[in-house]
């Protein structure tokens, strides 16, 4: 009785929130509903029994995806109130498809039932003695190993894909170049003077210091060497300038 | 469990009406439209984890979770492909994403 009656509380708070989620004015609402919702999952999950996928719920969705949004709405500008122009527009074609989805839900819940032989066939049963962690872990590293390596594959290269995305080699920036470190010569920026007794720096005429040759690496150009000679500064330069013309 | 199933399935349905709806209502915004593909996933969730507990098969369970991975690494690169449209176009208008567009 009493989980019922938390059962319809967090139902009702999640589709509440999830409908705030769709429709609030400013996205960091939605995405503070989204976070409302999602917790509001895990606690029917939990009341499912499925208190690992509950946890990982909140882990994965609150700790990192509903982070990510956060982070992303608020990095970038853009105005938020110009976007959502044709809200009216398609509030009504919106509305048709989702009440039509939702009578054909219905009429699917309405006349369904299990199959005659659906406890037989089940793949995993739950086992009666351990919990819901153990038990899905004995499954998942043992039948389902490959599934579960196929799993952290698949983030893997999303990981690899959203840095490659959005990794910004900038031309201003300056990094260190340890082989072109490595190759230097002291005679490459040093210059020896014999300085005769008693005369100041002013009278003995220090050569400048020979200029490093040009070891173009393909990428790393204009970095290390920006000051090498005013063409390759300027042309570094120009290139960052144009690089954040398209903001 | 305690809860019939009927009452998750009817909840994972509206869950995932509200989510398509809002793909619709949001048509301009990429961000909502990712927060309704995640809603509708977590529906999806909702019903393999009912489906687990009333049969009481963790194969659902295991679903469930590779469906979370998927939702995790979708948001990850669809947020990436914002960002980087944003910094090249100044705009996340869904409408003005026709550059491929002959």
């Amino acid at each position: 009785m009493i989980v019922a009656f938390f059962f319809y509380v967090f139902a009702a708070i999640l589709l509440v929130s999830a409908a705030a989620v769709v429709s609030s004015r400013n996205p960091v609402h939605s995405v503070l509903f989204l976070i409302l919702a999602f917790f509001n999952a895990a606690a029917l999950f939990l009341i499912a029994g499925a208190e690992f996928l509950a946890m990982i719920l909140l882990i994965v969705y609150v700790g990192a995806v509903a982070v990510l949004f956060l982070f992303v709405v608020m990095m970038l500008d853009v105005n938020f109130a110009e976007l959502r122009g044709g809200f009216q527009r398609y509030l009504p074609i919106g509305a048709t498809v989702g009440v039509v989805l939702l009578v054909e839900l219905a009429l699917v819940l309405g006349g369904w039932k299990f199959a005659p032989d659906a406890m037989s066939l089940r793949f995993a049963p739950v086992p009666e003695a351990t919990h819901n962690t153990a038990a899905l872990g004995d499954l998942i590293y043992t039948q389902y190993v490959f599934l579960f390596q196929a799993a952290g594959l698949v983030l893997l290269v999303a990981m690899i894909g959203a840095i490659v995305l959005t990794l910004r080699d900038r031309q201003t920036s300056r990094h260190q170049s340890i082989e072109r470190q490595h190759a230097r010569r002291p005679a490459d920026t040093l210059a020896m003077v014999s300085v005769p007794l008693g005369v100041g720096m002013a009278e003995v005429s220090v050569p400048p210091p020979p200029a490093p040759p040009a070891r173009r690496l393909a990428h790393a150009d204009g970095h290390a060497d920006g000051h090498a000679d005013p063409h390759d500064a300027g042309a570094a330069h120009g290139g960052g300038h144009h690089d954040g013309g398209g903001h | 469990m305690a809860v019939g199933l009927t009452h998750y399935l009817a909840v994972s349905a509206i869950l995932l009406v509200l989510g398509v709806f809002g793909i619709f209502l949001n048509r301009k915004n990429v961000i909502i439209i990712l927060m309704s593909v995640e809603l509708i996933l977590l529906a999806v969730n909702l019903n393999l984890v009912a489906f687990s507990a009333s049969l009481g098969d963790l194969v659902g369970q295991v679903f469930a979770l590779f469906v979370l991975t998927v939702a995790a690494a979708e948001a990850a690169i669809g947020l990436a492909i914002v960002v980087i449209y944003f910094r090249n176009r100044g705009s996340i208008q869904v409408e003005d994403v026709n550059l491929m567009k002959g």
